[in-house]
């Protein structure tokens, strides 16, 4: 099993979701973050000054797939969260070591 | 040795070092029992000063003289209304008595005489009249009462939605401050409305009008008769109308009480947004006593209550001496001198300025409030400036609307225009709402006084005043005004009372402050209008600043202005208030903070 965490800009978050949901993603938990990478926030204005807002808001999904899944919802998110502009965000894969459905007791891929 | 406490250290240790608390607990019992003793104590003095001239009561030394009528004190108020407002109200007939002859060894005897003779023929052939056609008089007595009546509605219904700007400013001083500190910005806004009320009914309506004379649009008695006055006829204060007892308990004295009350509480919310964000609650309550009793109105005494100010022209021939229609300095600029001193003495807020002294924006928190509560002020307004005629029957109303309207478009629109094409930054919101602000600000007190197209001018100048005074407020001065609240009212408080001066046609204000023909400014030919107004509007601020001062450093001994930098960083509301203005929503309360680099 793989987690996928990606950082989107939350504009594109209602077509992530539907992308996922098109590959055959069950579940998916949203966040709103704020943080900043190599964009280093960016410039507002305020009664005439420039200012720098140093934590840009951004949405952060995690999604858990089996490792067969992992490839079709990785390219879904890149598809779907592109702008092709600076800022777009990053996913993050990584390696799941276990997972319980607290209802039924269930434990690794069934749960997912 | 304020600052550093100096002051209250030894007061301490004079005191027999008794803790701060316990000194403040006794400090608080005290002020409250003399506030009541003065509850108690003025309303008998002033009584007791209205049956003086009752006649003495017969003696048991002499039982057989015949026993004088039972004769009640001779009061000239009307606390029941039915009396007030009679013919004599009505300019067109001119009937008024007119008193006793004139004195032969006074110096300008012939001129005298001649307007006595007028007035005396006029009040004869009305008395006649009277005579002969007693219907006629009756219905010339109703129409008076009629007039009086309306022009009565008129002041408390511009008087009411004056006192609806209380609303709106609150909305923009709070949605112009950040979210921690929403619960103690409003409060602010909130308690300065009842506390100065009960200041200046305490005392303050009767320094300011206590010798008004009368209110002569609503044909109120002449009871306002008390003045203090130095040398030759220079009045400096009024005395009379404490709490308003006695013959001030007179309908035409309630109805101006009333506009004047709502007036005061206007300059009073003014200083609560410059000093806000780091303004503790208990200081604040001080000052707001402090400028209802007694800062406001002795200004207001000066240039409205028929003080020294507006007397330059009638003595000194100076124009028609200070002329401010409906408070450009005695509301505004007394408001924003006291910002800008209670803003710089409590000193810019934690982040707002940098090591090497260049200021960081501190964003606002909600700009739709700021928005609304500008529409708000604007739709008070259009009671604030043609209320001030005191009159629904002055038609020049229309003007005062008129002018009010087309200097707050031009106000706005400059504004914006100026910061966004020739600053070159974006077109600001909140510098919108500021913009227009700063343009009823500055038409405030030429608003009947001027044309059309004077108002567009005044109103154009001040969009750019308040732009380019909030720049040199932030950055060359150093002076943290979170709201622009020295911007708005002090720097075109200051333009507008000026404009009086120069914009002013001839086409309004006929014996205005009893000096003849009507007001002009420079451009209209009278120059000694302009001087006046400048003579004005510098004891304004002379004056303001060493109160302000005063108060800002009693208040500062008491209690202490500012809040710790915990509380600061914190936000105000829980820590002064005990509640957070938006309950339930999370709050980053570093990232609203500025960090100083």
């Amino acid at each position: 099993m793989k987690k996928i965490e990606a950082i989107i800009k939350p504009h594109r978050l209602e077509d992530v979701k539907t992308a996922l949901t098109q590959v055959g993603v069950q579940g998916l938990t949203v966040s709103e973050i704020r943080g900043f990478g190599r964009q280093k926030g960016h410039k507002e204005q305020y009664r005439g000054a420039e200012y720098t807002v140093d934590l840009v808001p951004k949405v952060k999904i995690e999604i858990v797939v089996s490792d067969s899944g992992l490839q079709a919802a990785v390219e879904a998110i890149l598809r779907s969260a592109r702008t092709g502009e600076i800022g777009d965000g990053k996913i993050f894969v990584s390696n799941l070591e276990s997972v319980l459905r607290i209802r039924t007791g269930e434990k690794g891929e069934a749960a997912v | 040795m304020w600052r550093g406490n100096g002051g209250w250290e030894s007061l301490k240790s004079a005191l027999g070092g008794k803790d701060r608390a316990t000194l403040q607990r006794w400090v608080f019992v005290w002020l409250g029992l003399i506030a009541l003793g003065w509850f108690w104590l003025i309303p008998t003095y002033v009584t007791a000063q209205d049956k003086k001239e009752e006649p003495a009561k017969p003696t048991a030394a002499a039982p057989e003289a015949p026993k004088p009528a039972e004769q009640a004190p001779v009061l000239r108020n009307d606390p029941n209304g039915g009396k007030t407002g009679d013919v004599t109200i009505l300019s067109e007939v001119n009937v008024a008595d007119p008193g006793p002859a004139p004195d032969p060894k006074d110096k300008d005897y012939a001129a005298k005489k001649k307007e006595y003779d007028e007035k005396k023929k006029a009040f004869d052939e009305f008395q006649e009249m009277n005579k002969r056609e007693p219907l006629a008089a009756k219905v010339a007595a109703a129409a008076g009462k009629n007039r009086a009546g309306l022009n009565m509605t008129w002041t408390l219904i511009t008087g009411f939605l004056v006192m609806f700007m209380q609303a709106g400013f609150a909305m923009v001083e709070t949605g112009l401050c950040r979210a921690k500190n929403v619960s103690h910005t409003m409060a602010m806004n909130f308690m300065i409305y009842p506390l100065g009320m009960i200041g200046f009914y305490i005392c303050g309506f009767a320094f300011m009008f206590g010798g008004f004379g009368s209110a002569a649009t609503m044909g109120g008695p002449g009871v306002m008769d008390g003045m203090i006055t130095v040398g030759d006829g220079w009045n400096l204060l009024g005395k009379k109308g404490f709490f308003l007892q006695g013959e001030f308990y007179d309908m035409s004295v309630f109805a101006l009480f009333f506009f004047q009350m709502v007036f005061m509480d206007t300059t009073a919310t003014i200083p609560t947004g410059a000093a806000a964000e780091r303004w503790k609650f208990s200081a604040f309550m001080l000052y707001g006593l402090a400028l209802g009793t007694i800062m406001y109105p002795i200004y207001g005494n000066w240039v409205w209550g028929g003080g020294w100010c507006s007397q330059l022209g009638a003595k000194l021939g100076l124009g028609h001496g200070t002329v401010d229609f409906a408070g450009s300095s005695v509301v505004h600029l007394q408001g924003g001198v006291i910002a800008f001193w209670f803003a710089k003495m409590i000193g810019p807020r934690i982040g707002k300025y940098n090591k090497d002294g260049s200021p960081n924006p501190i964003p606002a928190h909600n700009i739709a409030m700021c928005v609304i509560g500008t529409f708000i002020l604007a739709f008070g307004w259009f009671g604030f400036n043609p209320g001030s005629s005191l009159a629904g029957t002055d038609l020049r109303n229309a003007a005062s609307v008129v002018n009010t309207m087309l200097a707050s478009a031009t106000g706005a629109l400059a504004a914006t225009m100026w910061i966004w094409k020739v600053r070159g930054t974006k077109p600001d919101t909140s510098m919108m709402c500021n913009g227009m602000l700063a343009g009823m600000v500055a038409i405030t007190a030429p608003c009947a006084f001027v044309g059309s197209f004077s108002a567009c001018v005044i109103g154009l100048i001040s969009g750019i005043i308040v732009v380019e005074s909030v720049f040199i407020v932030e950055r060359k001065l150093k002076i943290d005004d979170p709201v622009g609240a020295i911007s708005v009212h002090g720097a075109n408080g200051l333009w507008g009372i000026l404009s009086v001066g120069i914009f002013a046609d001839g086409s309004y204000g006929e014996n205005w402050n009893a000096a003849p023909g009507f007001v002009k400014g420079i451009l209209f030919g009278d120059a000694g209008q302009l001087a006046s107004q400048a003579i004005g509007a510098a004891a304004c601020i002379i004056y303001m600043s060493i109160a302000s001062i005063v108060v800002y450093k009693v208040v500062e001994m008491l209690v202490g202005n500012r809040v710790s930098p915990e509380v600061e960083m914190e936000g105000l509301d829980v820590p002064e208030m005990g509640c957070v203005g938006y309950c339930g929503m999370v709050m980053d309360k570093a990232s609203e903070s500025p960090v100083s680099k």
